[in-house]
């Protein structure tokens, strides 16, 4: 090896820097990927804590444990801190891990606004936490108890919480905008020579498609909490009837960011789904173009069928037909993509492991949530699912399976790659089981809840619906316990003990692409000469 | 070991009893209860459709993927079928799979669209009866148009309520069966929504807006509901109570109704002045209905949302302010303007407010006195 070899090796093939500088200005995809992880991870407990409260207060009738207006704030918190804390973050962190890996960059394209948009999700969590903490103190005012959909007039009632929250959800958006910007760049700009765009891994395609979503959606809630701010201090009548401003706007402003907001949170999952599936079949993914296809076929209908959140409102019979046909056209492109997967399972040779268990659940209680998801789409019916539990119980049916348990899969997938050991596969499938049942015994008997007539958000109920909450919330403990041995499976992983196996460049026997090409771990900076793809 | 049972088996066997007790005393459903109308009846209908159509789709899916996950594993020693995506099924499923899923959703959407119309579309009939529902903060306002008949609807506490509590009010909204009645929804403060599962339909009462819905009742009975729209502290408190009665015993009810407001009428427009004892009692009764909810029946309210009216710099300082506060509401906050009540009811509401709870102001308001204030 020559002397200028030496030195250009010496320039680029440092290792890790050391110390609290290696995380604080890294520039690094895995590094800020590993970040974003541990992030969801504390926001997932968080998140996770509030749910059980509420649980726990719902165990029986009567008010025992906490004040109705700290359990509105706990609705509102445990949606915010599980969609922008947990499910965001997560997913973001494994596509700063995987993107580059599977289309042989060196990095993400634009490394410092990586750093920026990791490094504003504690600022924006910290605000959320204050929002929480502050009407604790003398003068902090009254508590959010609006649920996340902070509606007004309700939400312009709310004290400075509201304000706090207001400016979480602005540094949010930020951070999810920054990220899908380099997400976007990285794809179309990094791809390995030959990595045409119908070559590429399913994973990155549903993040593109995602990245897009977030950056046409996420400016539009801005701009409403905005006005919703101006409405507070500012004295102008957005929202208010009495100043000529029109209340349900608001309404319709967020949900044009909240609906999309569900495939932003779903289409990551569907990505891990699209390898973990076609891995432990051991045979391609069934229809890689249809899948294309139905993703963006998803995306663009998602867009435009947002006020299916609001057929009370009193819309006129023209838009509540057209809303209502649009939400169940849905069910085309989203039964294809479901059907994709039971059809990659179809004569494969199937293991397994705790991906592929995830894997299945997800294709089973997902496709529940979806066909509770076309009954809730029906106008007339939707008069009664409307605000009851059954609303509740179908959209977890939808986010569980849909977007944390794929979330769960691709940990559990890459969890090898990443740290060069293999999880305890025993402890995996007992995680898989504890969690899954738990997860059903919680949300299935809400549905029977919502249709006897519960209203969600509630904290006091009628003796008439006690029996299903007694159930409902011991499957909530049982299933919030649960993630404690999530995080030990994931800390012993990361630690590798002697009891772990090693895992090779290629951690599952049938596994296929780039990222298993280098070895596991992966070194500090990885495809630095690019790969030629055929 | 017997010990160690009992650890478990205790708390098991105390859950099961409670479930069972429950069952005992609460009719506890698993579906919507039995329409009241004919409308009701179609959305039942179209809710039973959707939901035979999605359990006879989820059982193909479990089937499917079952059957799979069975024979199709490695430890069977059974072969991937490497080339199974580029059989004619594999080119041609993203063409056959649409199509079927569009037969199904048109079936939905056909049966659904022929019900949405009958229940969007209020009849344009001239005797059709009108009823305004207004939600407030935590309580439902039922003006009978055609009647001139207001009734305020209330939850009632656990003790009066018992085994109904939270599902029971003081004043219910009594409707006559064989009628079209139509429901024009608002709201005096933030959003909240009427629902009762019997009548089959939600609507939004939202400021400002006035939706409307409607439904013509076949059976006589007592109909529960409550809010289905997140309206804050108390949105657990707001029930609402119909009781379906025959067109004879409404125009009854009607009438009562109508004499109970000609007698509350002329005592309010009597130039009587009232003794302070006579104002505490009656303020008292009031301020519980309508007042406590929010600041206590204490007067400690609930801070910092509801302030305390004990010792309060409103209710022990000058009258002018406080009359002000309770005629206009206070804006940005729950308090709403009170002014629909008559001057005798606000005279005895703060006059009681300034006598009680430690708040020896010694003032007497009369009616009067609140005339000259609006």
């Amino acid at each position: 090896m020559s002397t200028t070899t030496m030195t250009h090796d010496e320039a680029h093939h440092h290792g890790a820097p050391t110390g609290w500088k290696r995380w604080l200005y890294s520039t690094n995809h895995k590094d800020i990927g590993t970040l974003y992880l541990l992030f969801a991870l504390v926001m997932l407990f968080l998140g996770g804590a509030s749910a059980m409260m509420i649980r726990a207060e719902l165990f029986m009738p009567g008010i025992q444990l906490i004040d109705p207006d700290l359990y509105n704030n706990l609705v509102t918190n445990h949606a915010l801190l599980m969609i922008f804390g947990a499910v965001m973050p997560a997913a973001a962190g494994l596509a700063n891990w995987m993107i580059p890996l599977m289309i042989g960059a060196p990095d993400m394209a634009l490394p410092r606004m990586n750093n920026l948009s990791f490094w504003i999700l504690p600022a924006a969590a910290t605000m959320l936490i204050l929002s929480f903490v502050v009407p604790f103190f003398p003068g902090g005012g009254t508590q959010i108890n609006t649920g996340w959909t902070i509606y007004p007039p309700l939400s312009v009632q709310v004290g400075m919480s509201m304000d706090f929250l207001i400016f979480a959800i602005h540094l949010l958006g930020v951070s999810s905008v920054l990220a899908s910007i380099n997400i976007i760049v990285t794809l179309l700009n990094m791809r390995a020579p030959g990595m045409t765009l119908m070559k590429m891994p399913m994973f990155c395609w549903t993040w593109l498609v995602t990245a897009f979503l977030l950056i046409l959606v996420v400016p539009v809630l801005a701009g409403g909490v905005t006005m919703l701010l101006f409405d507070r201090h500012f004295g102008t009548s957005f929202f208010d009837a009495a100043g000529g401003g029109d209340p349900v706007l608001f309404q319709h402003l967020f949900w044009f960011f909240g609906h999309p907001e569900v495939y932003i949170l779903l289409l990551p999952s569907i990505g891990v789904l699209s390898h973990v599936i076609p891995t432990f079949a051991r045979k391609p993914l069934f229809g890689y173009r249809s899948m294309v296809g139905a993703m963006l076929a998803v995306a663009t209908i998602g867009m435009v069928v947002w006020a299916h959140h609001q057929y009370t409102i009193g819309m006129s019979l023209g838009a509540v037909t057209y809303f209502m046909v649009g939400t169940i056209l849905i069910s085309i492109p989203v039964g294809l993509m479901v059907f994709n997967f039971i059809a990659t399972m179809w004569r494969g040779a199937m293991t397994f492991e705790t991906p592929m268990l995830f894997a299945v659940g997800i294709i089973l209680m997902f496709t529940f949530g979806g066909l509770s998801g076309v009954m809730l789409a029906v106008v007339p019916a939707d008069m009664q699912y409307h605000d009851s539990m059954f609303v509740v119980a179908h959209f977890h049916y939808v986010l569980m399976p849909g977007a944390v348990f794929g979330l769960f899969a691709g940990v559990f997938y890459w969890l090898p790659k990443w740290t060069g050991n293999m999880y305890d596969e025993r402890l995996g499938k007992l995680f898989f089981w504890i969690n899954v049942i738990g997860f059903n015994i919680t949300f299935f008997p809400q549905h029977f809840l919502g249709l006897a007539g519960m209203p969600r958000r509630i904290i006091d109920y009628n003796v008439m619906f006690t029996e299903f909450n007694v159930l409902s919330s011991i499957g909530a403990m049982i299933f919030g316990l649960s993630h404690l041995l999530f995080l030990y499976i994931v800390i012993q992983t990361i630690r590798g003990g002697k009891s772990l196996k090693r895992s090779g460049a290629k951690s599952w026997e049938g596994a296929k692409g780039l990222e298993w090409e280098v070895d596991s771990p992966p070194a500090f900076h990885t495809w630095e000469t690019a790969p030629q793809i055929k | 070991m017997c010990f160690k049972c009992n650890y478990i088996i205790k708390p098991l066997l105390l859950i099961l009893g409670m479930v069972q007790l429950g069952t005992a005393h609460a009719e506890f459903g698993v579906n919507f209860p039995e329409p009241a109308g004919e409308l009701a009846q179609n959305i039942f209908d179209i809710h039973m459709l959707t939901m035979s159509i999605a359990t006879i789709l989820l059982i193909i899916v479990f089937a499917i993927v079952i059957y799979s996950i069975y024979y199709h594993r490695k430890s069977r020693g059974y072969q991937a079928d490497q080339n199974f995506h580029n059989t004619w099924f594999g080119h041609w499923s993203w063409v056959i799979v649409p199509v079927l899923v569009l037969g199904v959703d048109f079936t939905i959407a056909n049966n659904a669209n022929t019900v949405l119309k009958t229940v969007w579309e209020v009849p344009k009939e001239k005797d059709i009866m009108d009823l305004k529902v207004t939600g407030h903060q935590w309580w439902w306002e039922f003006d009978y148009l055609d009647h001139g008949v207001k009734v305020e609807s209330r939850a009632l506490t656990k003790e009066q309520s018992g085994d109904l509590y939270l599902r029971d009010v003081d004043n219910r909204l009594v409707l006559p069966t064989g009628k079209k009645i139509r429901f024009l929804h608002t709201s005096a403060d933030v959003n909240h929504a009427f629902w009762v599962p019997e009548l089959a339909f939600k609507k939004d009462a939202i400021p400002g807006y006035v939706t409307e819905t409607w439904i013509e009742l076949d059976r006589e009975g007592v109909f529960r509901g409550q809010c289905a729209e997140l309206c804050g502290t108390w949105h657990s408190r707001m029930p609402i109570v119909v009781e379906s009665v025959s067109p004879e015993r409404f125009a009854q009810w009607v009438d009562e109704q109508n004499a109970i407001k000609v007698a509350a009428a002329a005592e309010a427009s009597s130039s009587k002045t009232w003794s302070k004892d006579e104002l505490i009692a009656k303020g008292e009764e009031l301020y519980n209905t309508k007042c406590a909810a929010c600041h206590q029946i204490t007067g400690t309210g609930l801070p910092p949302a509801f302030p305390p009216l004990k010792g309060s710099a409103i209710a022990t300082g000058p009258i002018a302010g406080h009359l002000k506060i309770v005629l206009n509401g206070k804006e940005g906050t729950a308090m709403q303007s009170w002014s629909s009540l008559n001057d005798l009811e606000i005279a005895a509401i703060i006059t009681y407010e300034r006598n009680a709870w430690g708040n020896d102001t010694g003032d007497v308001i009369q009616p009067a006195d609140v005339k000259s204030a609006r």
